[in-house]
């Protein structure tokens, strides 16, 4: 029998209609994310060619992007004062009660950003194909599903058959291994690997990360590097399941049943000699905690590193331009403005544990706001739980309702102009975190050290003896 | 969707590599329910001041710009955001193809969803393109050529089924409801 990698094994098991030369494949997905933003049109184009929800009970829906992140009054429920925002929220509740589909509102106990719900909650499972009109989607890869972030026409394709016309992509393995050192997260490790290959480097690919390292970082983490594959390029980003990936499993609300699916579970894992592609050895035991100095994330280097010089390349001249620094020095003693923890790359539990082991017991520099945004109702009930929140409202931190704030800086939340901040979030695409703001993305570590010390900061500095 | 086969337009050169959908069009203009109007948005932080001026110095500013058809980009043109607001905006501001070294894969896939084509060229060609600005481009879906500015015909790679559904007018989802039978046999698989 052919030797499979993951990715083929969970492809192969979707195929409702194989390709041809003439025809993609058509791909049945076994659950849909939706959010307010992208999935307005789809509706629009369903109502007009009068088809329905095929399969509402595989389409789960949020409100996450457009959704103000200001604490509502005791007692009161969250205000939304930007009438577009209102109003594309009120089309989103609309549709899914037409199509009974489960909204998590922002009334919601569950609310909160997409990718970051549809794990914790139960939804997202091993083998499953997943999509979502949003590119973060390979965040579910982590759990060993083929997810991939698709456009709003094919939203509506999903709604309307729960299919996909697509061309089989070709596999990408990273083999990661060594221990991570001290201050060193799996952002730092993401953004090492796609400082590597590039922000096109995994165009049409599958990546499979794969390795001692990668074995050994927790759910929360192996979700954080599959976020970002897609800022190489990649059409998804996987990890085999394992013990790890159960043990999250076993509790979760809305898990099935595992007795059951557990056999097939463990059968995913790339057989011994499958053959991938393309393939890529990184070692991880000599990374640094990185940063990026310019406008997209393939400009990411060790905290100490000079910013390399752009020699002629027009687009690292232009980056540079755009965030007013020169090449030849360190980040290390740049001033910030803000500081976001929070996102689907870094607002789970563990981001906010990290943040808070270094902001407790200290204080948010004078003329620097941090904002912390949780990225799930849950997340930030459990922080609460461990009384984080307290930990940065001691420090002079913001404690926020969840949503994709200023990641996307769509909902009220942004940058000024000029601004700069260190970021926990995915991209420092010009103007991302608003008009003119400047951002440099870190992990959780690093950014709440920047924001103590009120610069660029390695957090290595403030932990103190090992 | 309407027919396409063969389009003979003036181009425009942005020659930057890596171009965001973020840039094309900016999340704070993705608070619409309706797919229209966003041209008046395309490239809005390079093409206006904070005072919502046009900056002079940005190539769709200038009137070269004021007929162009089809923009010529950078390599992975269309990374980060899956948002179908790019294609739309693009093709609302009135271009209909896009040439690049290369495009990233969810942008490519919105955009011949929508008929907007986007055309992968070998870097001499490119080249050519690039150091023309204004000329007048010929993509002929029929024999899947483009016509350089020295008059040769380069083949493009476009796949099968999109050039089917672009030359027909027809929507992937008319393929893809077609496939019931299949659909409702895979489903009574389902654990």
């Amino acid at each position: 029998m052919k030797k499979r990698t993951l990715f083929e094994k969970v492809w192969d098991e979707h195929i409702v209609c194989p390709e041809t030369e003439q025809t993609p494949a058509v791909l049945y997905i076994d659950l849909h994310l939706i959010h307010e933003v992208t999935s307005p049109q789809a509706f629009t184009q369903l109502s007009e060619l009068r088809l329905g929800v095929r399969r509402p009970e595989r389409v789960i829906a949020t409100m996450d992007h457009s959704t103000p992140t200001d604490a509502p009054a005791p007692g009161g429920r969250r205000v939304v004062r930007d009438s577009q925002a209102a109003a594309q929220l009120r089309q989103l509740q609309i549709n899914c009660d037409k199509h009974k589909i489960l909204l998590h509102d922002l009334d919601h106990p569950q609310q909160g950003i997409i990718h970051v719900i549809a794990p914790e909650i139960g939804y997202t499972q091993p083998g499953m194909t997943i999509v979502c009109g949003d590119s973060h989607t390979s965040t579910h890869g982590a759990f060993g599903a083929l997810a991939f972030g698709i456009g709003t026409s094919e939203v509506a394709h999903v709604l309307a058959t729960q299919c996909l016309l697509q061309r089989r992509p070709k596999t990408f393995a990273i083999h990661v291994n060594g221990r991570l050192p001290r201050g060193v997260t799996s952002k730092d490790l993401i953004l090492s690997i796609i400082a590597k290959i590039g922000v096109g480097g995994a165009t049409g690919h599958v990546i499979e990360y794969r390795g001692s390292t990668i074995d050994a970082l927790s759910m929360e983490e192996r979700m954080t590097v599959c976020n970002m594959s897609i800022e190489a390029g990649a059409r998804a980003g996987m990890i085999a399941p394992d013990e790890t990936t159960f043990a999250y499993l076993a509790d979760r609300p809305a898990s099935v049943d595992r007795q059951k699916a557990s056999e097939r579970w463990h059968d995913l894992r790339s057989d011994e000699g499958a053959a991938y592609d393309r393939e890529l050895t990184f070692d991880a035991s000599d990374l640094e905690p990185m940063i990026t100095f310019g406008t997209n994330p393939e400009m990411a280097i060790p905290i100490r590193a000079p910013i390399p010089k752009p020699n002629d390349n027009v687009s690292v001249q232009k980056a540079l331009q755009y965030m007013g620094l020169s090449s030849g020095r360190s980040l290390l003693g740049q001033a910030i403005d803000v500081v976001f923890i929070g996102s689907c790359t870094n607002g789970r539990l563990l981001d906010l544990r990290h943040a808070a082991s270094v902001v407790k017991g200290r204080k948010v520099a004078p003329g620097v706001r941090m904002f912390v945004v949780p990225g799930s109702q849950t997340v930030k009930k459990q922080a609460e739980a461990e009384g984080l929140d307290h930990v940065f409202r001691q420090a002079g931190a913001e404690w926020r309702e969840p949503g994709c704030s200023m990641c996307i800086a769509m909902n009220g939340d942004h940058l000024e102009p000029g601004a700069y901040c260190v970021s926990t979030s995915n991209r420092n695409f010009e103007g991302r975190q608003g008009a003119g703001g400047r951002t440099f993305l870190a992990s959780p570590l690093t950014a709440a050290a920047s924001a103590i010390r009120g610069t660029i900061t390695d957090v290595r500095e403030l932990m103190g003896a090992p | 969707m309407r027919a396409i086969h063969i389009l003979q337009e003036r181009c425009v050169v942005l020659p930057l590599n890596n171009v965001d959908t973020d840039q094309i069009i900016p999340a704070r203009f993705l608070k619409g329910t309706v797919r229209d109007g966003l041209g008046a948005k395309l490239f809005a932080d390079w093409r206006y001041d904070p005072e919502g001026k046009p900056r002079p110095d940005f190539i769709l500013n200038q009137p070269a710009a004021r007929d162009a058809r089809v923009l010529i980009a950078g390599d992975n043109f269309g990374c980060g955001s899956s948002r179908e607001h790019a294609p739309w905006a693009l093709l609302d501001f009135g271009f209909q193809a896009v040439v690049s070294t290369s495009f990233a894969d969810i942008f490519r896939g919105n955009s011949l969803k929508n008929g907007l084509l986007p055309i992968v060229v070998d870097s001499e060609t490119h080249h050519q393109f690039s150091s023309n600005s204004g000329c007048e481009v010929t993509i002929n879906l029929e024999t899947c050529t483009i016509i350089r500015p020295d008059g040769a015909a380069i083949s493009f790679p476009i796949d099968a089924f999109a050039r089917h559904c672009l030359m027909n007018g027809v929507d992937e989802l008319t393929h893809l409801l077609g496939q019931e039978e299949a659909i409702a046999t895979y489903e009574r698989r389902l654990p």
